[in-house]
């Protein structure tokens, strides 16, 4: 079957079996491997992309769902030699170690800064709680969103309003409000 | 610049976050075909026959194998060579694999390995480690179900619990743990034109690796060559063979094609090795005023239906069992005991972290009965340098859990407690609970814990690392780039990393047992200042010295200080042949020098002689209504010598004690007669970003003379504490003891409702 979508800003078109899972194209037969699986059941958030600019798990989409949709993987996060301050972040903080739930967990946080822009911690560790990390304990990723947040605002608040100011502190990694 | 002791970030972190990093798992070579494993599917049983005709005559399938077609020995093991690569006349464990099958696709793989029909005769099984000694126990082994007894004695021993005026007594157990990596067990191999086997996998010893296969399968081990990327995550259960004997063998049967194998999470649950769940007898006495004096224990641990690292395990538990304290007299005894249950093995804690939780557990239940501060006991009775341990081997390196333990009594959260514990809200108790531990480095006597580092000047000018020691996650690679940059003057983008691979680097043994950046790290460390003396003697022959002084490097070059002049490390490495541009170096860490009359059964790894420690507490909040325990803060105090990167320090402290939180509260794997019945992330429940604290590190810089730049590993002090301190945390909280691991809500509500628990087989409180 023959399925057209936007993959990472370009029209592509594959052939494909329809219920061929998502990761498994990506991965595979598009070799856009940065698309992690843990799980293959929706348990682990490594396979985390954005459809249509919401976060999705591919291992549980089918290639058929995607037919018109507009796809962006790890790959796509970020402009041309340019990362996207959500990945700047995570590697100031140290937000990775062995990295296999980092391509996943950036598109977690990317999608979540999209609805939330000024995430608390808790709202960061919500908007988290599904992307499993078995090496951090978490603590550096929430800092990294925070410190990813806090840049984004400063760099879109050319002219903050007054109720926003405080929040928006430029600052180096790790001199957030941490605890 | 790359410079020790400053927070560089890791180097690795980019290719991470741009998903551009390659792991085995990502490792789709040209024209592979898919191998994968049936499982038994039964704890114990006789194997009657295979039938392998309808999986055979699918079409799209290359090869069905069973243990006939092994040539080998079809034995693997590290130590005790016993666990089939197929298993012949019987399985020993649910997971063990009785075929393996080579498709063209995942589809016809699956397809296959269902039409494949074991002929079983049922067995009865064992599932515990003190059952299994029992002489009527089914037998897993002919040769018995006893893999390793042991027994550590210092002093009088046992004996010497009757000369103390206050003795405690106590039985803990805890349970299995799942590494629960997220990138699972997986690799690629194939079959050179030479007949020579390549393997790329996801292992933490792939230099050890080559040596499993090539007795398994009867392959010379010059003629394997096996290669490892960056892990996605390891633990210790990527210590030894998963998939590599396997991938090899199909390597062998695919008409040349290369084989992908990547378990799924299941497979991963059921075949992979765990952490071992052990029952721990303890008596500890001491003195009225609270010295230490005796202690005896114990220790049971099931090892599953194969050797793997149990032995090894256990010993290291064995020589922790007494903590970071001076016991003067000790007897401490272990069985390690082979079980139809999941194989255990190495993971992070390394048999030190089961052990953690009885000492620590102890030490409190004296505190309680002395009415002595819990903090004070554990100073008073903290090992110092120059302290025989509790093994009667003598701390002569840094020693720092006193250092650890004022450090946490200085901390708010210690001596805030009491305030914190009275503002709890409505239906809220809350406790807080410390705990002391250690853990060693190394091998340990019997086994060199060696690296050869290789560095070579590249003819563009750049400072290439050879590092023969894996990266799991554990940021090792950054630590020797930042080593070389240190050495050698460079800054990040002048330095590069070759990964280990048996073809390109040279054997420096697994990335385990706290070990990776201190041997290899050492063995850098003189390979670079052995090029540093090289590149001066050359630059004084560019610049016509009398002899190579006043010569200083700077990034890109080598600068004569008196005359300013510089020549460029690019010029340098046009300039000689590779074997004047490449230093080698070995390092071999120190062993014990006192040898104690006593561990005799351990043919390797007693005992050890390097430790870090670390002082941990935990503040909980349990819900009355519920039983729910919320660790609401957390501090680990650790001691590692000194830090060669305080980010890469702060990763691994959190990282371990995320996991040992998880141990402590969370993680339960559910058996049934030697079935794991929740092989998923849906049940088998893991932290996540909700269930973790805003965790605090401090580090309590000493010195180890021995180590790279002072350093020691930390890697896996921390897993050890958390259990304990939620524990103590927990009956601070609600008044009931804590003796058994993981800590469930439903306990805890018991515990709380005042209701003896009749039957306590789900663990947790007991009042
Ligand atoms: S692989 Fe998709 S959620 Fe785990
Ligand atoms: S960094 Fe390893 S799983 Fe998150």
């Amino acid at each position: 079957m023959k399925i057209s979508f936007t993959l990472n800003g370009k029209s592509t078109e594959v052939d494909v079996a329809p219920d061929r899972r998502v990761v498994d194209l990506l991965r595979e037969d598009l070799r856009l491997t940065g698309t992690k699986e843990g799980c293959g059941a929706g348990e682990c958030g490594a396979c985390t992309i954005l459809v249509n600019g919401e976060s999705r798990l591919s291992c549980l989409m089918l290639a058929a769902q995607l037919e018109g949709r507009c796809v962006t993987t790890i790959e796509g996060i970020g402009e041309e030699g340019r990362l996207h301050p959500v990945q700047e972040a995570f590697i100031e903080c140290g937000a990775v170690q062995c990295g296999f739930c980092s391509p996943g967990m950036v598109i977690s946080a990317v999608d979540l800064l999209g609805r939330d822009p000024n995430p608390g911690r808790g709202e960061i560790r919500r908007g988290l709680s599904g992307n499993l990390c078995r090496c951090t304990g978490y603590v550096k990723i929430v800092d990294a969103v925070e410190t990813a947040a806090r840049r984004m605002n400063a760099a879109s608040d050319v002219k903050p309003d007054a109720g926003e100011k405080e929040r928006v502190v430029p600052g180096a990694p790790g001199q957030g409000q941490r605890r | 610049m790359l410079e020790v002791g400053y927070s560089v970030p890791r180097f690795d972190a980019r290719s991470k976050v741009t998903g551009e990093e390659k792991y085995a798992a990502d490792c789709f070579p040209e024209g592979f075909a898919w191998g994968g494993v049936k499982r038994a599917g039964i704890a114990h049983a006789k194997i009657v026959g295979i039938e392998t005709a309808p999986a055979r005559a699918l079409a799209g399938v290359i090869a069905v194998l069973t243990h006939q077609d092994v040539p080998g020995t079809n034995r693997q093991g590290l130590v005790h060579k016993d666990q089939p690569v197929l298993a012949a006349e019987k399985v020993r464990h649910w997971g063990d694999p009785v075929a393996l099958v080579i498709a063209e696709s995942r589809e016809t793989l699956a397809r296959a390995l269902s039409l494949i029909r074991v002929d079983l005769e049922p067995l009865p099984g064992v599932f515990d480690a003190e059952q299994a000694l029992r002489p009527q126990a089914p037998l897993v082994h002919e040769s018995g179900n006893l893999l390793l007894k042991g027994e550590i004695r210092a002093g009088k021993g046992e004996d010497a619990l009757g000369e103390c005026e206050i003795v405690v007594e106590e039985t803990f157990e805890v349970p299995f743990q799942e590494h629960a990596f997220i990138e699972t067990e997986n690799g690629v191999a194939w079959q050179e034109a030479d007949g020579t086997i390549c393997m790329h996998v996801s292992s933490q010893a792939p230099f050890r690796d080559r040596f499993e296969i090539a007795h398994a399968l009867g392959i010379d081990p010059l003629k394997i060559r096996v290669s490892s990327p960056y892990l996605g995550g390891g633990f210790g259960g990527k210590d030894g063979a998963t998939v590599q004997c396997l991938l090899a063998l199909a390597a062998l049967n695919s008409g040349g094609r290369p084989v992908k194998m990547s378990w799924d999470r299941e497979e991963s649950f059921v075949a992979g090795y765990k952490r071992h769940p052990v029952r721990m007898y303890y008596r500890l006495g001491a003195r009225p005023d609270g010295t230490l004096h005796g202690l005896h224990c114990r220790l049971y641990w099931d090892t599953g239906p194969y050797a793997h690292l149990g032995g090894e395990v256990m010993e290291l538990g064995m020589e922790h069992a007494g903590g970071p304290y001076r016991i003067p007299n000790t007897e401490i005894e272990g069985w390690c005991v082979y079980t139809n249950n999941p194989i255990s093995g190495a993971m992070r804690g390394f048999g030190v972290c089961q052990v953690s939780f009885a000492f620590e557990r102890v030490m409190d239940l004296l505190a309680k009965k002395l009415g002595m501060d819990p903090l004070a006991l554990r100073i008073k009775n903290g090992l110092r340098r120059g302290d025989k341990n509790c093994c009667g081997v003598t701390m002569v390196h840094s020693t720092g859990i006193v250092p650890c333990l004022e450090a946490l009594g200085r901390h708010r959260l210690w001596t805030e407690r009491d305030e914190w514990k009275r503002s709890a809200g409505p239906f809220k108790r809350r406790g807080t609970g410390i705990a002391a531990v250690l853990n060693a480095m190394g091998y340990g006597r019997g086994l060199p814990d060696s690296a050869i580092a290789r560095v070579e000047l590249t003819p563009e000018g750049k400072i290439r690392v050879f590092c023969g020691v894996v990266d799991m996650g554990q940021g090792n690679s950054n630590a020797f780039l930042q080593i070389a940059g240190e050495i050698l003057c460079q800054d990040s983008s002048c330095v590069e990393l070759v990964h280990p691979d048996t073809g390109r680097t040279h054997p420096s043994g697994s990335s385990s047992a706290g070990r990776t950046t201190y041997t290899y790290g050492n063995a850098l460390i003189r390979a670079c200042e052995e090029l540093k003396a090289k590149l001066f003697h050359r630059t004084a022959l560019f610049l016509m010295l009398d002899e190579p002084r006043g010569l200083a490097l700077a990034p890109g070059a080598v600068r004569h200080l008196p005359t300013n002049r510089e020549v460029p490390l690019a010029m340098l490495g046009k300039s000689f042949p590779e074997s004047d541009r490449v230093c080698i170096s070995e390092y071999v860490m120190p062993v014990a020098q006192d040898v104690p009359d006593t561990g005799k059964d351990f043919s390797i790894g007693f005992p050890h002689v390097l430790f870090s420690h670390a002082a941990h507490i935990a503040c909980v909040e349990v819900d009355e209504l519920t039983g729910k325990v919320t660790v609401e803060k957390y501090l680990a105090v650790t001691e590692g010598g000194r830090i060669i990167n305080p980010q890469g320090f702060e990763q691994q402290v959190h990282g371990a004690v995320g996991q040992g939180i998880g141990y402590a509260l969370m993680e339960r794997l559910m058996m049934k007669d030697g079935r794991i019945l929740n092989p998923d992330f849906t049940n088998y429940i893991l932290p996540t970003s909700l269930d973790l604290p805003d965790l605090d590190s401090i580090a309590v810089e000493t010195v180890e003379p021995t180590g790279p730049f002072g350093m020691k590993g930390i890697g896996e002090v921390g897993i050890n504490a958390p259990l304990p301190a939620i524990a103590s945390a927990i009956e601070d909280a609600v008044g009931a003891a804590v003796n058994r691991a993981p800590i469930s809500a439903a306990c805890v509500l018991h515990a709380l409702s005042g209701r003896e628990r009749a039957n306590d087989a789900d663990g947790g409180v007991q009042r």
